[in-house]
C-alpha cells in the first residue's frame, strides 16, 4: 500500500510541492523537507508550543497537524516573519529585555505573541500571561517575555524602542 | 585561611563594560529561529536515525531478543543489542574516591542481559528516518523474565528486599555520617528541640530541547565528530575517548546552541554513548534525539529526599545546633561521572549554612532503586538543605514566639565575621547575610506586609509570608570533582587573537546554554582589551577550537571562564601595545587601548587604530625593526586555589494566598536579594535569578515524577507532569549586595542557581504562615498540591 501523498502549499510566500509520507506532521515537514529549522520540536503531543507556526493566518501546533492537512494552505514560520519584518519590534524587545535565554521556545513564543498583538494589543499583563500559557519556557520564568510584549507594543505605537 | 588582596584592574578600565546590561551577541540569531541546535545540523542521506527499544519493566531479565522482523522492516539499516556494543566499549562506574564508600555497578551503553529501570534502552534500531526506526523498534521481540522491583527507599536495605546488583551485596550506594560539636549537649541546653520531617519529590529539568547527539565516525582517519547538546564538551570528549578506547585528539565534540540544560545535560547517558557506538559500528553518521517520553524516563531525576531534621534553640532565639537524617533513593546505578552521591553530600555539607551554631550531626543514606537515575540538577542539594534549615528556623520562631525575621537577625553569621568556617569546616570568604536580609525586609516593606496579611485574615483571606536565607556553592575548584578522580576540569582557558582588521577573536572553554555566557565573555574581553563588544567574535563549545575547560556547571562559567578571559585580554592588550610602541617609537607604558584605538594613556589622544596595527603586523612586518616579532595571540587559564568554592548568599521571600475551599495557592509576590560578588551584567543576573526561582517554585508546588510500586512512572508526558506556566507566576523582584571574591581580579561569583536554592523554602514557610491561624497541620511534603493543603486543613 502506498502511504505517500502529494502536498502543495505556500510556505513563507513560496510555493512548495513534495511527495511525503502521509503521517509526516507539519513541523517535521518544515524542518526536514524544507530545512526551516526555526520551528522546534519539544514534546510532539501539543503541549509545549515550541512548534507553533501560522497556517492561514492562525497559529497552530506544528506537531498536531499532519503536513497533508496543510495542503493548499498558506504557512508562515519564524523565518518568514523575520524576513518580512512583521515581528521586528517583538524580536528587538526580546533581545533588549533578554526575554529569551536558550532560544528554543522563542520562535513559538514569538508567533504566539504576534497573534496576541493582532487580537488584543492592549492586553493586560495577566492577559498576556494567559495567552502564552500554552507555551513552555523553562529558562526565563516568563516575566521578561511579558515585559518584552509591552515594550514591543509601545515601540509599535511610536513610543520608541526603550519604552517599557 | 589566606587573606587575599585582589587587583581590581579590570574594574578600573576606561570604557568598562562590566556592570552594564550589554545585549547578548547570540540573541538576535535565536530570536529569528536561526540557531543551530543538534537536531538542526544538516544531514546527508546516509545518516542513520536511531530509535531505542526501551524496557517496559522496572527490573527484568531479557531471556531472548528476536530482531529478525525489525531487520526486515522498511528503511532499517541495523538492529543492535548490548552485546554488539560491548565488543567495542568499556563500561563505566559512577564513583568518586572522595565520597568514601560510594559504590556502583558497571554500566554499559546497553545492558547485557538485565534492565534495571523502566525506560532503560535495551536495543537499538537504526533506520533512514526516525519514524521508520520507531516502526521497526516495535517489531523487536524480547522475552522478559520480570524481576521484583525495588521502589521504596525506606525498605531498600531490609533483609528481605531483593538486591538490584548481586555483585554489590546490598542496595546501599553510600552512607555518610558527620558529627561536629556535641549535639546531645545542645539538646540538653536548649529550651526547645523541634523535629520535623521534610519530603522532597523526585523531579526533573524538562529542558524544552530534549537531549540529542549526532555522532559521525570516520574510520579512514579514525576521527569521531560528535554534535552534542552537552554542558561540558571537554568532559564528554574524555569520556568518549576513554570508553571507546580512542586517543582524545581523535574525538571532537561540538556543542552548538543548547536548548536549556539546568544540569540535565552534564551527565553520561547510556543511550548517547550507545549512539556513538552505533556510528562506529555502522561507519556512518547516527543521530539520536530523545522524544518527550524518553526524556521523562531517562533525563536524570533529582531531589528525592526524605529528611528528618531537628533544631535546638534557646528561648532567646539562639540556635544551638541542627541534626538531620536524610534518605534518598537514586536509580539502579550511580550516574557517571559526577555520581549520585553529590546531592546528599551537599545537604550534609551545607545544612544551617547562613547561621552561627556549634553543634551538628548528620547522616545521609543513599540507596539504589529500580527507577530512573538521579543526579545533579540546578542547585544540587541546595533547595533541600535550604528548606530543611529554613523550615526548622521557622519552627524555632514559633516555639520561641519570635518573629521569623527577628530570629534570623539574631542568628545569621555577622557580616564582619569573615573569613570564617562553617560548623562543617567549609571556609567562607565574604558573605553578606545581614545586609541582604535588611535589604529584603526593606524591599518588601515587611512590617506593612504583615499588617496587610493580618487585616485580611479578619476578612477570611489567608495570606502568608515566608523567608529563606541561603548559601550557595559557586566557582568550584578541583575539590568538587577532580580530587575524587573525575576528569572534569575545574580550570578554564581563554584564547584571544587580534585579526588583521583589528577585530578580536575570543575562544573560551566556558559554554553557552542560554544563560548569557557569550555576553559576559564579550563584556570582559571588550573591557580587558579596550574594544567595543561588536568588534569581538566569541567561539564556544568546540573541543577543537577552544582551550581546555570545564564548560557550564555549578555556577562557574562567569566566575572562572570570565576570569580566564580577563587575563587573556590583558595579555593581548600588552602584546598589542608592544607592537604599537614599536611602531610609534613610544614607551608602551604610556599607551593604552580605548574603543579599539591605541591612545596616550594620560590624555586619551588617539595614536593608531587596531586595524592599522593588524595591517602592519600581518602584511608589512618588513617595516618593523629587525628583532621585533609581533605576537597577537594570548592564552590564559584560571582556577580558584585558595577557596574550594566561592560561596554566595542571599535571601528570598514569598507572599502567597491560599484558597481554603479549594486548596489552591496563588503566588502574589516573590523577592530575592542575592550577593554574587561583582555583577558583570545586571540584566542577565536578574534573569538568571528569576528563571532559577521559577524552577524552585516548580519543585515546591507542581513537579513530581510519580512512580507506582512496580517502578512505572505514571506521568511521563508534559500534560501530566506539571511545571510552572506563565499564568501561575508572579513578577519577581531582585536586588543585590556585592561582595566580590578576592580570588579573582574580576571578583565575580556564580548567579545561576541561587534562585532555585531558596524559592521552595520561602514558599513552604509562606504556606505554613498562611495556614497557621486555621490550626492546620504543618506542610513539609513537596510539592504542595491542593489535595495536600486540604488534607492539612482537615477538609478531606
Amino acid at each position: 500500500m502506498d502511504t505517500n501523498v502529494d502536498v502543495s502549499m505556500r510556505v513563507n510566500g513560496d510555493p512548495v510541492s513534495r511527495r511525503i509520507e502521509a503521517r509526516m506532521n507539519l513541523v517535521d515537514f518544515l524542518r526536514e523537507e524544507l530545512g526551516l529549522s526555526g520551528s522546534h520540536v519539544g514534546c510532539e503531543h501539543g503541549v509545549c508550543g515550541a512548534c507553533t507556526v501560522r497556517v492561514d493566518g492562525r497559529i497552530v501546533r506544528g506537531c498536531l497537524m499532519v503536513a497533508a492537512q496543510a495542503d493548499g494552505a498558506d504557512v508562515t514560520t519564524i523565518e518568514g516573519l523575520s524576513d518580512t519584518g512583521e515581528i521586528r519590534a517583538l524580536q528587538d524587545a526580546f533581545v533588549e529585555r533578554n526575554a529569551l535565554q536558550c532560544g528554543y521556545c522563542t520562535p513559538g513564543m514569538l508567533l504566539t505573541l504576534a497573534e496576541l498583538m493582532e487580537r488584543n494589543r492592549a492586553a493586560s499583563r495577566s492577559e498576556i500571561r494567559e495567552f502564552i500559557s500554552g507555551n513552555y519556557c523553562r529558562c526565563t520564568g516568563y516575566e521578561a517575555i511579558v515585559d518584552a510584549f509591552e515594550m514591543a507594543r509601545s515601540a509599535r505605537s511610536g513610543g520608541g524602542g526603550d519604552a517599557a | 585561611m589566606t587573606d587575599l588582596i585582589a587587583d581590581r584592574w579590570i574594574l578600573d578600565r576606561p570604557n568598562s563594560y562590566i556592570g552594564r546590561s550589554v545585549p547578548r551577541p547570540n540573541a538576535p540569531r535565536l530570536a529569528e529561529g536561526r540557531g543551530t541546535f543538534v537536531d538542526d545540523v544538516p544531514l546527508g542521506p546516509r545518516a542513520g536515525h536511531v530509535a531505542f527499544v526501551r524496557s517496559p519493566h522496572a527490573h527484568a531479565r531479557m531471556r531472548s531478543i528476536d530482531t529478525e522482523a525489525a531487520r526486515a522492516s522498511p528503511g532499517v539499516i541495523a538492529v543492535l543489542t548490548g552485546r554488539d556494543l560491548a565488543a567495542i566499549h568499556d563500561p563505566w562506574i559512577g564513583v568518586l574516591t572522595h565520597l568514601e564508600g560510594l559504590k556502583s555497578a558497571p554500566q554499559y551503553a546497553l545492558p547485557l542481559d538485565t534492565a534495571t529501570w523502566q525506560g532503560e534502552a535495551v536495543a537499538a534500531v537504526v533506520a533512514d528516518s526516525r519514524a521508520r526506526a520507531e516502526d521497526a523498534a516495535e517489531l523487536v521481540a524480547i522475552v522478559w523474565e520480570v524481576l521484583p522491583a525495588v521502589t521504596d527507599p525506606a525498605s531498600a536495605l531490609d533483609p528481605d528486599t531483593p538486591v538490584i546488583h548481586e555483585s554489590l551485596g546490598d542496595n546501599l550506594a553510600w552512607r555518610r555520617n558527620v558529627d561536629f560539636g556535641d549535639i546531645e549537649a545542645a539538646y540538653a541546653e536548649a529550651d526547645h528541640v523541634i523535629e520535623e520531617t521534610f519530603v522532597f519529590a523526585r523531579h526533573t529539568g524538562v529542558c524544552v530541547e530534549p537531549r540529542a547527539i549526532l555522532a559521525d565516525w570516520n574510520p579512514a582517519e579514525e576521527q569521531l565528530t560528535v554534535w552534542h547538546n552537552t554542558q561540558c564538551p571537554h568532559m564528554i570528549q574524555n569520556i568518549l575517548a576513554t570508553h571507546y578506547r580512542l586517543d582524545e585528539h581523535r574525538v571532537r565534540v561540538i556543542a552548538g546552541d543548547v536548548g536549556g540544560s539546568f544540569g540535565i545535560k552534564v551527565h553520561t547517558y547510556a543511550d548517547e554513548i550507545a549512539t556513538v557506538g552505533l556510528s562506529i559500528l555502522l561507519k556512518r553518521p547516527v543521530k539520536f534525539v530523545a522524544d518527550r517520553m524518553e526524556s521523562f524516563v531517562t533525563d536524570i531525576h533529582a531531589r528525592a529526599q526524605t529528611v528528618k531534621g531537628r533544631i535546638a534553640v534557646r528561648n532567646d532565639g539562639t540556635i544551638l545546633g541542627f541534626e538531620i537524617d536524610a534518605l534518598s533513593g537514586i536509580g539502579p546505578y550511580s550516574m557517571y561521572p559526577r555520581t549520585s552521591g553529590i546531592e546528599a553530600n551537599q545537604i550534609v555539607n551545607l545544612m544551617g549554612g547562613p547561621y552561627e551554631f556549634d553543634h551538628y550531626r548528620a547522616q545521609a543514606t543513599v540507596v539504589f532503586q529500580n527507577k530512573n537515575m538521579m543526579c545533579q540538577y540546578r542547585a544540587v542539594g541546595h533547595p533541600v538543605k535550604c528548606a530543611v534549615t529554613e523550615g526548622l528556623v521557622d519552627a524555632a520562631a514559633r516555639a520561641t514566639g519570635l518573629d521569623p525575621a527577628e530570629l534570623r537577625q539574631r542568628n545569621l553569621r555577622a557580616d564582619d565575621s569573615y573569613p570564617c568556617r562553617s560548623v562543617q569546616g567549609l571556609p567562607f570568604e565574604n558573605l553578606s547575610h545581614e545586609e541582604s536580609l535588611a535589604k529584603l525586609l526593606e524591599a518588601m516593606d515587611y512590617e506593612a506586609l504583615k499588617d496587610e496579611r493580618d487585616a485580611l485574615r479578619e476578612e477570611g483571606v489567608y495570606r502568608g509570608i515566608g523567608l529563606a536565607s541561603f548559601i550557595e556553592v559557586t566557582n568550584p575548584s578541583a575539590m568538587f570533582y577532580g580530587v575524587g578522580g573525575a576528569r572534569i576540569s575545574a580550570q578554564d582557558g581563554a584564547t584571544m587573537r587580534l585579526d588583521a582588521r583589528g577585530n578580536v577573536f575570543v575562544a573560551t572553554g566556558a559554554t553557552e546554554q542560554g544563560q548569557g555566557m557569550e555576553a559576559v565573555i564579550s563584556q570582559v574581553a571588550a573591557t580587558a582589551v579596550g574594544v567595543p563588544p561588536e568588534r569581538l567574535k566569541i567561539v564556544t563549545g568546540d573541543t577543537e577550537h577552544t582551550p581546555y575547560g570545564g564548560g557550564t556547571w555549578a555556577s562557574r562559567a562567569a566566575g572562572i571562564g570570565g576570569e580566564a578571559v580577563a587575563r587573556a585580554g590583558r595579555a593581548l592588550r600588552e602584546q598589542i601595545l608592544r607592537a604599537a610602541a614599536t611602531m610609534l617609537q613610544e614607551d608602551a607604558a604610556n599607551l593604552d587601548i580605548r574603543n579599539g584605538v591605541v591612545v596616550e594613556a594620560q590624555t586619551g589622544a588617539e595614536r593608531i587604530g587596531l586595524d592599522e596595527i593588524g595591517r602592519i603586523c600581518y602584511y608589512r612586518p618588513d617595516t618593523l625593526p629587525d628583532g621585533f616579532q609581533s605576537e597577537l595571540v594570548a592564552t590564559r587559564h584560571y582556577v580558584p586555589r585558595k577557596y574550594p568554592f566561592a560561596f554566595t548568599n542571599g535571601v528570598q521571600a514569598s507572599y502567597l494566598e491560599v484558597d481554603v475551599e479549594t486548596g489552591f495557592i496563588t503566588l502574589l509576590d516573590h523577592w530575592c536579594i542575592e550577593d554574587c560578588g561583582t555583577v558583570i551584567n545586571p540584566l542577565l543576573v536578574d534573569e538568571q535569578i528569576r528563571g532559577g526561582i521559577v524552577q524552585g517554585l516548580g519543585g515546591a508546588l507542581f513537579e513530581e515524577c510519580v512512580y507506582d510500586r512496580d517502578g512505572q512512572m505514571l506521568n511521563a508526558t508534559m500534560a501530566d507532569y506539571l511545571v510552572p506556566m506563565a499564568a501561575e507566576l508572579p513578577d519577581m523582584q531582585c536586588g543585590h549586595v556585592e561582595s566580590p571574591t578576592a580570588e579573582s581580579d574580576l571578583g565575580a561569583k556564580g548567579a545561576g542557581e541561587a534562585g532555585t536554592c531558596g524559592a521552595p523554602a520561602a514558599v513552604m514557610n509562606a504556606l505554613n504562615d498562611a495556614l497557621a491561624p486555621l490550626g492546620a497541620s504543618r506542610l513539609t511534603d513537596m510539592p504542595f498540591t491542593p489535595r495536600k493543603v486540604l488534607r492539612a486543613l482537615g477538609r478531606i
